[in-house]
């Protein structure tokens, strides 16, 4: 099937890229290889559920098969990625009916896929991404007795993440949403027997369901409002729906976007996630799941279209993420954390791209895909070091280490180059045409720009400060860590245990080489001739081309200028002097950040505290009030028995005698009644 | 002679049938006196029937014996069951129900 | 419709009849006499049906009431046993006062319904039964109930299955072959069993009766060779019970050749008779309380002089029942 459509493909890459200007509706009319996409879920659940029942029997292959049912998820995308190249633009959107599930009065709701460029867009990102993560986990899990389980869970991460990307309706994208969560929570809490791991996962599932909640409050919505939650009815009756109800939807829409992309307010569990193994942390919150929410905003183009209020709420809570998780990833010391807080940022450029409507949306979905490569493989490189450095995560114990692993050196500062947004690596092409567009004033709402706009500059300069001062922390200075010589001119700490950094195995490079590879490359390659945007024009519609309000030149020099000035800073701070062990005291800012800028103080007060107050007196008054009267009546009833008890002498004639009397009565009142009223 | 007779010596038949019940304790007697009151609605059955002419009592009085047969093969194996592990036929045995 | 005066004959011939039965049900003492006077009932109400012009349903009464019902009720009474009859003693407490009053309640009752009703004038199956009765029924009983027929006949199969599984007896101890017979009574000879069969009962010349026990060598009374049940129900004769009849009858009949041959009948004494018999004390005393009969007839032994002549006591004691 590729070879037959391949050659097809290729013939109309040039007529398909033409743009359209409308969103394309969905076709009912599946193409032969589309009818493969089944088995993009069916795989890796399969996998799963092997992986699962099998149980110890699987040690010994379980996590190659994994692999493999990853991988073999990634060829049937490539297949069907090829057949829909083939198709010209106005056909590319196709709905493919599986099988009836709920039919119930007015709602009907079938089991099916939505094929299409963004589903594809990421299908792909998640089948290769996901492969290149379970080889890589192949070696980082290798002394881990669970490890079966652990291929068994990313597998059934897969399979619920292209459920959530596949899903032909909302009910059905709520089901993969609950898998991933599902996923994420069994992942994080992979090393259940330490109580801080088994809590970071906990924590993770309760703040998830909040969004979760607003997701459910978006499907009644739809469900009063349309009458349906597949996307076909819902998005070809949005833009006549009101704007109080579409406004509706979006904000519920996006209370589920925050809890699952890890933005404001609902961000706090994403620096806890990191308990899980670095893998998940790799493939989950960074490149897949966390950006889940961005996937919903952009797939619910059409109602956040019709609702500009709520889109101006996506602007501010990307905005304000984006700046949130900059400053905590400066203050942050633990390598995975400050990778996390630098997710959480990114993700909020991604929101704040989906808020501005049609000229972003696919600029999101660009830099969604570019940060999903870059910062997986920031994120196995960090896996990598953490391997090499005896599992320590603290980057004040690292530096140097540029010496000692080579290839991770590279791949992560190739990474490192691509998020900071230097041309041609590929975060630039993303991350600049986002701040181009904040800079594009909507509505003839010039404070807007300048507002958001300046937000979106500002965070650039800071994210490459915070992600230098990663890089140089790590990989460059002085040592911080006893090497075991002992010599007060070597490493400046000579205490702790005796570190052997070295580099990783080729199945845990090979992947970081790979991502590195689409660091550099990605961005370029889908940029230039816009072939990215013309892409998924059939989903997110074309925009009309708007000027911002610098002229983009200038805009591009000014951000490489704060992004120079980023670099500069961190490297005279954290390469050239000497880096504390022991963390200074430091600013205000510097120990809000380093708590997170008391995001877990604020939850447990605002949220917490009362909650355990209302639940302890609601319980208070359950036991004293509701039980005590039931339990009051049961009593009562129970005495009443008791006495009642003695009247049962086991004598059967004695109940045949009673049962006559009662006959004889009833007998008795009807004969005394028809003889009253002569019937 | 009015056809009421007849309901009036089913009305009796069935009283003596109900105080069998109530006093006898062999539970042989006892089952007999049940098959009496079933007889006595079957009299009764017929009779209405015949009263009106309609013979759907009469096949009612027939579904009566057919299920009191199955009835009874069941109420004496029980019984039988019973004598076999208690010795004793006497319904006032059997009250395991007490309190 | 009238009704015939043939039929007010038998109604009235019947009625009183049956209602008589049925109280026989109510008071009989012995269930088998319950049971026949019910047979009767039934029988009567057969009789009725047919004069009700149900003639279909008189014989099925017949044949499955009086013939099959009945007839496994009076089975079930000989696998419980006859004479199992129940005790005048009411054991709970105001039950008959209860009963009595509920049962004369129903009835007047039921009477009074039926007195206060008004019925509509008596159509009668002439019309209805133009085709015969049995035809008419099946016509009715294969086209409105067919189902219920069906769903009937499913019962009766359940409730012979349902009768099989509850008589049903497992076995719940090892099967007991001649083998384990023979072990048992070699393993019982050292607390006093038997390993022979056990002996027949005592055949005398004047009496071969199963009731009497034989007499070992030593002229002493074997008490197993009478048969279990008989002695658990007191209806053993002990041999000097009967040793004394005859004597008492030798004596009567034949006072010169008894004289003669047994000088000391003339004079006998209870410890003479009791040491000719078995050698040893009278025998009502060596197994106290096995022969009852014997101390409640005056018969200890051959206590009964001869000279004031037989008595009928032993004889009559067969009849008595406790």
């Amino acid at each position: 099937m590729p070879t037959v459509t391949l050659l097809p493909a290729l013939a109309h890459l040039v007529p398909a890229s033409l743009p359209t200007q409308e969103i394309v509706p969905a076709s009912t009319v599946v193409p032969g290889p589309f009818l493969l996409a089944p088995l993009l879920i069916l795989l890796p659940l399969l996998g799963a559920a092997i992986l699962l029942l099998a149980g110890r029997r699987s040690d010994r292959w379980g996590a190659w098969y994994g692999v493999l049912m990853s991988g073999g998820a990634f060829v049937v995308a490539l297949v069907v990625f090829f057949s829909m190249l083939g198709l010209p633009a106005d056909e590319r959107v196709v709905d493919h009916r599986l099988f009836d599930w709920i039919a119930a009065g007015g709602l009907d709701v079938g089991v099916g896929l939505r094929i299409d460029p963004l589903s594809m867009t990421f299908v792909l990102l998640v089948t290769f991404v996901g492969t290149l993560i379970h080889v890589y986990a192949v070696a980082y899990m290798e002394h881990d007795t669970d490890k079966r389980r652990f291929f068994a869970y990313l597998n059934l991460f897969v399979a619920a993440m292209l459920v959530l990307v596949l899903a032909d309706s909302y009910l059905v994208l709520f089901v993969g949403w609950e898998g991933v969560g599902l996923a994420s929570y069994l992942l994080i809490g992979f090393w259940n027997y330490e109580r801080a791991n088994a809590v970071a996962a906990k924590k993770a599932f309760i703040m998830n369901r909040v969004g979760d909640l607003g997701l459910i409050v978006a499907l009644m919505l739809m469900f009063a409002g349309f009458g349906a939650v597949d996307f076909a009815t819902v998005f070809a009756d949005a833009p006549e729906a009101g704007t109080a109800l579409l406004t509706a939807i979006a904000l519920a829409l996006l209370v589920a976007a925050c809890g699952k992309s890890a933005q404001f307010p609902l961000q706090a569990w994403l620096g806890d996630a990191m308990a899980g193994p670095t893998p998940v942390s790799a493939l989950i919150h960074a490149a897949t799941m966390v950006t889940a929410g961005v996937y919903l905003v952009v797939r619910s183009a059409p109602i956040f279209d019709g609702a500009p209020t709520a889109q101006l709420v996506v602007v501010l809570v990307g905005a304000v993420t984006l700046l949130f998780g900059a400053i905590v990833g400066c203050a942050k010391d633990d390598i995975k954390k400050v990778l996390a807080a630098s997710t959480m940022s990114q993700i909020g450029y991604m929101m704040l791209a989906a808020g501005l409507g049609p000229i972003g949306y696919a600029f999101a979905i660009f830099h969604l895909v570019t940060h999903g490569f870059f910062k997986a493989g920031m994120f196995l490189g960090a896996g990598s070091v953490m391997h090499g450095m005896d599992d320590g995560v603290d980057m004040r114990r690292f530096g140097a280490l540029s010496r000692y692993m080579k290839v991770t050196w590279i791949t992560f500062g190739l990474g490192w180059l691509a998020i900071l947004g230097i041309p041609p690596f590929s975060g630039f092409w993303s991350k600049d045409k986002i701040i181009e567009a904040a800079f594009v004033p909507i509505d003839g709402q010039e404070w807007r720009a300048w507002v958001f706009g300046g937000v979106a500059l500002l965070g650039a300069g800071i994210t490459a400060f915070y992600m230098s001062r990663l890089f140089f922390m790590t990989f460059h200075g002085h040592k911080r860590w006893n090497d075991g010589s002992g010599s007060p001119t070597g490493p400046l700490s000579t205490d702790g245990p005796v570190q052997h950094p070295h580099e990783s195995p080729v199945l845990m490079t090979a992947p970081m080489i790979v991502l590195a590879v689409g660091s550099v490359a990605l961005g370029g390659l889908l940029a230039i001739g816009n072939v990215f945007v013309d892409w998924l024009s059939p989903v997110t519609g074309h925009a009309e081309h708007a000027e911002p309000v610098l002229p983009v030149w200038s805009l591009i020099t000014l951000t490489l200028v704060l992004v120079l000035l980023g670099v500069l800073l961190a490297w005279r701070q954290f390469a050239v002097s000497r880096v504390p062990i022991v963390p200074p005291h430091g600013s205000v800012l510097t120990r809000a950040a380093r708590k997170d800028l008391y995001q877990d103080q604020v939850n447990e007060a605002v949220f917490m505290r009362p909650g355990q107050y209302l639940t302890r007196s609601l319980v208070y008054g359950d036991r004293q009030m509701v039980d005590g009267g039931w339990m009051g009546l049961a009593g009562l009833v129970g005495a009443t028995g008791e006495k009642l008890r003695g009247m049962q002498n086991g004598f059967v004639r004695s109940y045949a005698a009673t049962m006559l009397a009662g006959l004889i009565v009833i007998v008795a009142v009807v004969l005394a009644v028809t003889t009253g009223t002569g019937s | 002679m009015e056809l009421t007779n007849y309901l009036v010596l089913a009305a009796i038949l069935f009283a003596i049938g109900a105080t069998t019940v109530l006093l006898r304790r062999n539970a042989i007697i006892v089952f007999m006196g049940i098959e009496l009151m079933l007889n006595a609605t079957n009299l009764t059955f017929v009779t209405f029937a015949r009263m009106h002419g309609d013979l759907h009592g009469q096949v009612i009085a027939f579904f009566v014996m057919v299920v009191a047969a199955a009835e009874v093969v069941v109420g004496l194996a029980i019984i039988v069951a019973i004598f076999r592990t208690r010795r004793s036929a006497s319904v006032d045995d059997v009250n395991l129900l007490k309190n | 419709m009238t009704v015939s005066g043939g039929e007010v004959v038998l109604f009235w011939v019947l009625a009183p009849l049956m209602v008589l039965a049925a109280l026989g049900l109510l008071f009989a003492r012995k269930a088998v006499h319950a049971a026949i006077c019910v047979v009767f009932v039934m029988i009567s109400l057969a009789i009725l049906y047919i004069a009700q012009e149900a003639a279909f349903l008189g014989v099925v009464q017949i044949v499955v009431y009086t013939g099959a019902v009945m007839m496994l009720f009076l089975f079930v009474l000989m696998l419980v046993g006859v004479d199992a009859s129940d005790s005048l003693v009411e054991t709970i407490r105001g039950q008959r006062v209860i009963g009595v009053l509920l049962g004369l309640g129903l009835g007047s009752i039921l009477v009074g319904v039926i007195a206060q009703a008004t019925f509509p004038p008596s159509v009668g199956l002439t019309a209805a039964n133009a085709e015969s009765n049995p035809v008419a029924l099946a016509r009715i009983l294969f086209a409105d109930y067919v189902f219920a027929l069906e769903v009937v006949g499913i019962l009766l199969v359940t409730a012979a299955i349902a009768a099989l599984v509850l008589t049903h007896r497992r076995r719940l101890v090892p099967r007991v072959g001649q083998r384990q017979i023979s072990d048992a009574k070699v393993a019982a000879l050292a607390e006093g069993g038997l390993l022979t069969p056990l002996p027949a009962p005592g055949v005398y010349a004047q009496n071969n009766a199963m009731d009497t026990p034989a007499l070992d060598p030593q002229g002493r009374p074997i008490e197993h060779s009478v048969s279990r049940i008989l002695r658990i129900r007191g209806q053993e004769r002990s041999a000097g019970h009967i040793l004394a009849r005859e004597r008492a009858v030798l004596v009567e009949h034949e006072p010169e050749l008894t004289a003669r041959r047994f000088p000391e009948l003339t004079a006998p004494t209870d410890e003479e008779a009791a040491a000719d018999l078995s050698g040893e004390a009278p025998v009502p005393a060596a197994v106290p309380g096995a022969f009852p009969t014997d101390t409640t007839s005056g018969a200890t032994g051959p206590t009964t002089d001869p000279a004031t002549g037989p008595t009928t006591g032993p004889t009559t004691e067969h009849g008595k029942e406790s």
